[in-house]
């Protein structure tokens, strides 16, 4: 293993991407995320890449649409109000089944909000956001380490399947510095036939678009991109089990939520209440077979999160509303502490 | 230790300035100097001098910072307290600039007070586990940058090389090759480096000038 380094999360995220081969990154500045792009201004000039500070988040993520059509990895990140003007592109990306990855740090929302740590933006990132049927794969780091190695994997799952892949994190994540091993990783890379890159001997011209002229063929490429959602929902599902062994009551968190979900198991543990977790890493496709399972023997669940209750949601669908499902929740930028955790343990325990 | 009435505590961010800050603020008042301490980051949106508000309290040492820092808003604003901190010459203060070049900007509008007065002490602390300060090279080249940023010259080096809750007894001697070796680049004294308080016993006699410092522990997530 490689000697540790000391970095921030935003940094952690950054160098993955350099690692997994992006060279073009647009953004456009936001706290909590800024280190994302201060850091890929410092560093891709240096390995002949692209670091360009477009004049908005929406000129910003038609870049990306622009670099990813050609077939190059490429990368945007902001926070919450800049994923909203981002919105559109991504809509159209997932048009035109171009991969790349969007960097959400989340902040405190609605509106401007305000730039303290958040998970409020789940239903954006896992149900749309912008317009249209489609999906985006959305990875959850909860630790500066995953910050790097999810990264990498994003990259690698949006080439695989062409669909545009988001890095939903927070601002603690983001600004939190930790401990991290940068291994010597090898990176998948993927041929991209499709790519509109130059005729190179084809007998046609590759065209990326999301506009279809006749309803039935627009049908039929959504059709198409559902079953490979489908794929996706088979194979590509990542969760962390903590604890669930024995457990009676089944936390669900993700990102820094579940951080502070772990002291609380093992303090509730100490109190002689059979507790576990279950941690969602993709948020889409969510983990619904392990929820389900865990169902068959957990007696009630609660879903931890910093908003006002989104991910308890698609809880409830997993276990199809088969046992109760209680919400520890904080907002605004407030973040649980694992005293307000417990309580909640302490009373799905007695349900 | 000797200290000048004013010290400076800059270098590359997230190499610790603000825990060395904090503890070398409570180093001069528990031997009787009146000192006040300024979180002059208008950089960092969060983890910054503010959360060390309580080990301050405890030791009755003012701190002044901008009305924004840990709030929703990002206002990379002064408090006019560190006006009177630079010029108030009565007072020992201690400085926690902001991180890099983008953080030592804030602190070139005091360079002609400082100047003038002579009596400021201007830290480098350095990290050897920071990912973008590993060599001495590196961590010269974010030097000259915070110097041409800020028009101050640094005058002295502080070793808190660290990899946070995994630092170990050889994390930090492994790091003394490298302290020698930006100590020898720049020509500069290291003034001291700092080791947490539990690995301090385990590393006194080997080290020259090691400090024990209390670090802000953000406890709610493991």
């Amino acid at each position: 293993m490689a000697e540790k380094v000391l970095m921030k999360g935003n940094e952690a995220l950054a160098e993955a991407a350099i690692t997994a081969g992006c060279r073009h990154y647009f953004g456009y500045p936001i706290t909590p995320q800024t280190e994302v792009a201060a850091y890929m201004a410092k560093r891709m000039p240096k390995i002949g890449g692209t670091f360009l500070q477009a004049e908005s988040e929406v000129a910003a993520i038609n870049m990306v649409l622009g670099a990813a059509a050609a077939g190059v990895r490429s990368m945007t990140s902001s926070s919450s109000p800049g994923i909203s003007l981002k919105s559109e592109g991504i809509s159209y990306m997932a048009g035109c089944d171009v991969p790349a990855v969007i960097v959400n740090v989340e902040r405190g929302g609605p509106g401007l909000g305000g730039i303290q740590p958040s998970q409020s933006d789940y239903f954006q990132a896992t149900k749309g956001g912008g317009h249209g049927d489609y999906h985006l794969i959305v990875l959850a780091p909860a630790s500066v380490q995953e910050m790097y190695s999810l990264t990498i994997k994003g990259f690698e799952i949006a080439d695989n399947y062409r669909i545009p892949t988001m890095i939903l994190t927070d601002g603690t994540i983001g600004q939190m510095m930790e401990p991290v091993s940068l291994d010597a990783v090898e990176v998948k890379q993927f041929d991209k036939p499709w790519s509109a890159c130059g005729q190179r001997g084809r007998d046609h011209r590759n065209i990326i678009n999301s506009l279809s002229l006749k309803p039935e063929e627009l049908e039929q490429w959504n059709f198409d991109r559902y079953k490979r959602y489908e794929i996706v929902k088979e194979k590509e599902v990542m969760y962390e089990e903590f604890m669930m062994d024995d457990a009676e009551v089944c936390i669900v968190a993700f990102g820094i939520a579940a951080r502070v979900s772990k002291n609380a198991i093992v303090e509730a543990r100490k109190q002689g209440i059979k507790v576990g977790m279950i941690r969602p890493i993709t948020l889409w496709p969510f983990p619904e077979k392990a929820l389900k399972a865990a169902a068959e023997k957990c007696k009630a669940f609660v879903s931890v999160e910093l908003s006002m209750g989104q991910m308890i949601d698609d809880v409830k669908l997993a276990i199809e509303c088969k046992k109760p499902v209680l919400l520890c929740n904080r907002t605004g930028g407030m973040i649980m502490s694992p005293d307000e955790v417990v309580a909640k343990i302490v009373e799905a325990s007695k349900m | 230790m000797d200290n000048k009435r004013v010290t400076l505590f800059s270098g590359h961010y997230g190499s610790g300035k603000t825990n060395v800050a904090l503890n070398y603020a409570i180093y001069l008042k528990e031997k009787g100097v009146d000192v006040e301490i300024y979180d002059m980051d208008i950089v960092n949106p969060y983890f910054r001098t503010l959360d060390g508000k309580d080990m301050l309290d405890k030791h009755n040492i003012p701190l002044v910072v901008s009305d924004y820092a840990n709030t929703n808003v990002d206002v990379p604003a002064m408090n006019s307290g560190a006006y009177r901190m630079i010029h108030d010459k009565s007072k020992a203060a201690v400085v926690d600039v902001g991180g890099d070049d983008r953080g030592a900007l804030a602190l070139g509008r005091f360079e002609k007070a400082l100047k003038e007065e002579n009596d400021f002490d201007m830290l480098l602390v350095i990290n050897k586990y920071r990912f973008e300060t590993q060599n001495a090279e590196d961590t010269l080249q974010i030097m000259k940058e915070i110097e041409y940023a800020c028009k101050i010259p640094f005058t002295g080096i502080v070793n808190d090389s660290n990899l946070g809750k995994e630092t170990t007894k050889e994390t930090v001697l492994k790091s003394l090759e490298f302290a020698n070796e930006v100590s020898k680049k720049t020509g500069l004294p290291i003034k001291f480096t700092c080791v947490e308080r539990g690995l301090y016993d385990e590393l006194k006699n080997e080290i020259n000038n090691l400090v024990p410092i209390d670090v802000i522990h953000y406890g709610v997530w493991c």
